[in-house]
């Protein structure tokens, strides 16, 4: 979006339908989820969605630093979102810039909101997401991480946090867009979804769509969320299923 | 940085009132705190606005300057949305480097700036390639009564429609009034139990569970959104929200429009 004064906008979506990638308007990029796919931390997954590497690692209930964050009657949800320099096509400068901050901030509020903090009062419960590769969505890709590792870590939550951005591109409403539908396109709304409440935790939006386009922007994007819900339960089956159990730190078989 | 607390007899307080619809300072759920704008309350800025929702009060101050556009759009002007919460404006606020709910007040205005094309960048273009307007919006709260959002989008709306462009100062020709295209207005909604109330103070935020603010533009459109806060809200309420939203942006936008210019 904003691309003001750029170059040609290409055409995103075929006279077939078909999306750049041959998507249809309503399908996901291929997602592999990894759950335990570090060794020291206390709970962690690896995500790979469409040309997008994402690491996440959970550590705690532990102490607070620094001290004075400290909360007496419930613990405090910490996430630090952070993009390698590498992960983009120019550089990228190390460090939080403001956009990480953001995003770090939106997604502590959406961990808060489904994890038992109250159980584990004078703690810190701290996430780490680290984008290694980017291609649009990587916050939606930071969240699935960062729950599945939540899960992997035995923190007690309402529920998994499923997570997608939803977009308008040449006219469309489409599902999960890639880079160039994120550069070119009209809109992008990324969501997080509670599966049991029917909830969305984290809801931002940049861009055009009137009314209309955003109802189903949203119903398309609860339907992606719970066909994402399933695949990060497979993944967690996968890890801790006492038939065949995943080596910690294997990546592979974990759902696909 | 410390939280202010609300005591947990207030917060109770608030969730039973909201509960039966009512709120602390008399105001119906669906009510607006008056709205106040004063243009060109900063005489060195090339425009700007003191946004009054309250007790809120955001001033804004739009700086334009040439600059060189970036290589990647060559035929626009660069914008620049900064807000700072200096800390005359609540007991919680500190000095130092902005604080993440600082840069989320920045970036949602920003946001919605950008999408709604408030500005048309290409018309701050000189010359291609080589120089351009910049344009910098500067976002200081000055009280923090709640609804922040809502206060530093009104008061960068209106500085940027007050704006003139010193194009004499710098020797580029006469001065001419900002070309302002769309006016994206905020709406704030917060989530008190299973009551969900429209421009909250700030007692109202500390009981929120959840906080969902929604950009419209007159164009009927919707140009950004942001949750905030603890908490969730279904896809219907966000619906209805919506509605809500262009019924207050639709009102306030004629207020904005023109910048004060008779």
């Amino acid at each position: 979006m904003g691309s003001v004064g750029a170059k040609d906008v290409p055409q995103l979506i075929g006279p077939d339908g078909r999306r750049i990638d041959g998507r249809r308007l309503d399908e996901l990029r291929p997602l592999r989820i990894v759950a335990g796919a570090l060794h020291r931390a206390d709970g962690s997954a690896f995500v790979e969605w469409g040309a997008n590497k994402v690491m996440a690692a959970v550590y705690g209930p532990r102490e607070v630093h620094p001290r004075h964050l400290q909360q007496n009657n419930k613990a405090i949800v910490q996430c630090r979102y952070n993009m390698a320099a590498f992960s983009v096509d120019e550089r990228k400068r190390p460090g939080l810039d403001r956009r990480s901050q953001e995003i770090s901030k939106v997604i502590a509020e959406a961990f808060e909101s489904v994890i038992f903090a109250e159980e584990y009062p004078r703690t810190s419960i701290d996430i780490y997401i680290e984008v290694l590769q980017a291609n649009a969505g990587t916050r939606c890709a930071g969240l699935v991480a960062a729950s599945v590792a939540l899960a992997d870590a035995g923190i007690p939550m309402v529920d998994l946090l499923p997570a997608v951005a939803v977009g308008k591109v040449g006219g469309h409403i489409v599902l999960d867009l890639k880079k160039e539908e994120d550069n070119y396109g009209e809109a992008d709304l990324p969501m997080a979804l509670v599966p049991q409440s029917g909830r969305l935790v984290l809801l931002q939006m940049e861009g055009h769509m009137n009314r209309a386009e955003l109802a189903q922007a949203l119903d398309l994007g609860v339907k992606g969320c719970r066909d994402i819900y399933d695949r990060m339960k497979a993944a967690l089956r996968a890890r801790y299923s006492v038939d065949e159990p995943a080596p910690r730190g294997s990546s592979g078989e974990a759902a696909s | 940085m410390s939280e202010e607390v609300t005591a947990e007899i207030l917060t109770t307080h608030i969730l039973e009132l909201a509960h039966a619809g009512k709120r602390l300072d008399g105001r119906g759920v669906d009510e607006y705190r008056p709205v106040s704008i004063e243009f060109g309350y900063v005489a060195s800025a090339d425009g700007s606005a003191l946004a009054r929702i309250g007790e809120t009060a955001v001033v804004s101050g739009v700086k334009l300057e040439p600059g060189k556009p970036y290589p990647d759009t060559p035929n626009a002007g660069v914008l620049t949305t900064n807000a700072e919460l200096v800390p005359l404006s609540s007991p919680t606020f500190e000095p130092g480097p902005p604080h993440p709910r600082a840069i989320e007040v920045s970036r949602v205005v920003d946001r919605a700036i950008r999408a709604a094309e408030t500005i048309d960048l290409t018309k701050l273009c000189v010359t291609p390639l080589e120089k351009c307007w910049t344009c910098y919006v500067d976002i200081h709260v000055l009280d923090h009564a709640g609804n922040l959002i809502d206060a530093a989008m009104l008061a960068a709306v209106s500085a940027l429609s007050n704006a003139t462009m010193p194009a004499k100062r710098f020797g580029i020709g006469e001065d001419t009034p900002l070309a302002v295209e769309h006016l994206p207005i905020e709406s704030t909604f917060c989530r008190l139990g299973d009551t969900i109330v429209v421009d909250p103070t700030f007692e109202e935020e500390s009981a929120a569970q959840g906080r969902l603010t929604i950009a419209t533009a007159e164009t009927g459109e919707i140009v950004a959104m942001q949750k905030g806060l603890v908490g969730a809200f279904a896809p219907e309420e966000i619906k209805a929200l919506v509605e809500r939203a262009f019924q207050h942006g639709d009102s306030l936008r004629a207020r904005v429009r023109g910048g004060g210019r008779t």
